[in-house]
């Protein structure tokens, strides 16, 4: 019985098996992209850089139908694009970042929007914006595993200035011109990472399997390592969570909002029950101690 | 060659001088105060010495080959960051160990060392958010000891902390005197600079005074600073010198 709805439906379906793959592959580096995103305070810039990927990925729709590497250039093209002006109209006009990115993501998310329709159906628009996670082929999911050890060799390699660059940006200038390489390597890693999760997740939700899971690790840990390692974990424990409900409910719950629905009641209960200030610890009172 | 030869020097925000035209020189080796009312530019020339400000006019030159390590007056630091005390300290690692350079056993006993020569052994495991001021000081007094600087700058390092710790930064201070490095520090403390800096600055945005801090910090001197900030106009002309 558990064995049927725990194991059973990756045993089975083929399908099942590519959407967790996919999601592991997701998660190992989206999560620790979407801690520091989190630490920077640039979680709302995630989710912007997120719709404004759309327009880019909606041309090469209209340009080649689903072709992946269409989609994946156009979106990666917008995404940088929209990073790079959205950090320059904030250097060179009194609009600070996080308007002038809201600008160009409600921008980014109506035009592509209508692109897509201009030539597509209802459901065409449906995958972009919601992805489908249970029709990952061959193909995607060699795009999610390079995505991921792209993500990994790289924030390996930047680690130590990128968190310097967050604790203490004026220190690292101070010793070091790597500062702006690693601001801008990092932006790039977002944006890939953002693409990544288009096509399993689309555009609407592929942030949400980058956040959640590092908002929820949050409650948890005051230390960066086991931080990611938290938020890894916790993302791929929402995408299998999500997978099987959606397994169970049959066609009533689609599979990518319900791993997003999956990490989103993990936030909740790291919220309420988490060991670093979560709500019930603040509520229930402890000795406080001797020194 | 002096550790740092300002050139008629002015620096500035918007071509508003904040420094205007000093001209002067730091010794090798000298413990230097920069003394001055509030808005003297005392902070706006550290920040030039440390290359973090573009002159408006005239010229700093460094001698060349120097370590430099600056501490500004409000560190820009995310205290909020999820990070240990040790690993903060280690930072200051980065001109021996850089981008990828292994910590190793003989590095992990000089941050170990430094955090015990600003006296927080103990508090290796602490997350930075934890600090008292007074604490976050001495850890990054921990840092700039393990930056082996030849020229350090600090801007207010006593400011707002109690009389107790800047003693004992103070020691630091002199200890890196007696190494001969050369140090200049912002101070608001006449005091203190009477007490333990030899030579001193006083600025008013220009040079009031400069050189032994006894012959510096006369009554007169300390009236004629304070007179000479007052005067600011928005709408002041082009600067003809």
């Amino acid at each position: 019985m558990l064995y049927d709805l725990l194991i059973g439906p990756f045993a089975e379906f083929d399908f099942m098996r590519r959407a967790l793959v996919g999601i592991v592959a997701l998660s190992l580096a989206g999560a620790p992209v979407g801690v520091f995103l989190m630490l920077r305070r640039m979680s709302l810039t995630g989710d912007a850089m997120a719709h404004a990927i759309l327009p880019g990925a909606a041309l090469g729709y209209l340009v080649a139908g689903f072709s992946l590497p269409a989609m994946t250039l156009g979106g990666l093209a917008a995404g940088f694009a929209v990073a790079l002006a959205a950090g320059a109209v904030a250097r060179l006009t009194v609009l600070k970042e996080d308007a002038s990115l809201a600008a160009f993501y409600l921008i980014s998310l109506a035009l592509g929007v209508t692109l897509v329709s201009l030539r597509g159906s209802a459901v065409d628009l449906f995958h972009v914006l919601f992805g489908n996670v249970l029709a990952l082929d061959d193909e995607v999911l060699l795009l999610l595993a390079s995505v991921a050890s792209i993500t990994l060799a790289t924030l390996a390699l930047v680690y130590r200035p990128l968190v310097m660059e967050c604790v203490d940006s004026g220190f690292l200038r101070s010793v070091s011109r790597s500062g702006g390489f690693v601001h801008l390597t990092f932006l790039g890693l977002v944006v890939l990472n953002l693409v990544a999760g288009f096509h399993a997740l689309g555009t609407l939700l592929a942030v949400g399997l980058m956040m959640l899971p590092a908002a929820a690790a949050r409650f948890w840990t005051a230390d960066i390592t086991r931080l990611i390692l938290t938020a890894c974990g916790f993302g791929m424990l929402s995408g299998y969570a999500g997978l099987v409900a959606s397994y169970a409910a049959g066609s009533n719950l689609p599979a990518g909002p319900a791993v997003i629905l999956a990490a989103g009641v993990l936030y909740l209960g790291s919220l309420l029950f988490g060991s670093q200030s979560g709500l019930v610890r603040r509520l229930l009172p402890r000795a406080h101690l001797q020194r | 060659m002096p550790a740092i030869r300002l050139t008629d020097l002015t620096l500035g925000y918007d071509r508003h001088p904040a420094v205007h035209h000093v001209s002067g020189e730091i010794a090798q080796g000298s413990l230097t105060a920069i003394v001055g009312p509030n808005g003297a530019g005392k902070s706006t020339l550290l920040k030039g010495i440390a290359g973090a400000l573009s002159p408006l006019g005239g010229a700093i030159a460094l001698q060349k080959g120097q370590r430099l390590a600056y501490l500004p007056q409000s560190a820009e630091l995310d205290r909020s960051f999820p990070i240990h005390v040790y690993d903060l300290v280690a930072m200051g690692l980065w001109n021996s160990a850089g981008m990828f350079g292994r910590i190793g056993l003989g590095q992990r006993g000089r941050i170990e060392a430094a955090i015990a020569a600003v006296g927080l052994t103990g508090f290796e495991r602490r997350s930075i958010g934890t600090l008292s001021g007074g604490q976050m000081q001495r850890a990054l007094f921990a840092r700039l000891l393990l930056q082996d600087a030849d020229l350090i700058l600090l801007d207010e390092p006593f400011t707002a902390i109690d009389a107790r710790t800047t003693a004992d930064l103070l020691e630091l201070v002199q200890r890196w005197h007696g190494e001969k490095r050369t140090v200049v520090a912002v101070l608001h403390d006449i005091e203190t600079v009477k007490r333990a800096f030899p030579q001193t600055l006083l600025l008013a945005r220009e040079t009031v005074a400069w050189g032994e801090t006894g012959a510096v910090l006369t009554a007169g001197n300390l009236l004629k600073a304070r007179h000479m900030v007052e005067a600011f106009d928005s709408h002041a002309p082009a600067c003809a010198a």
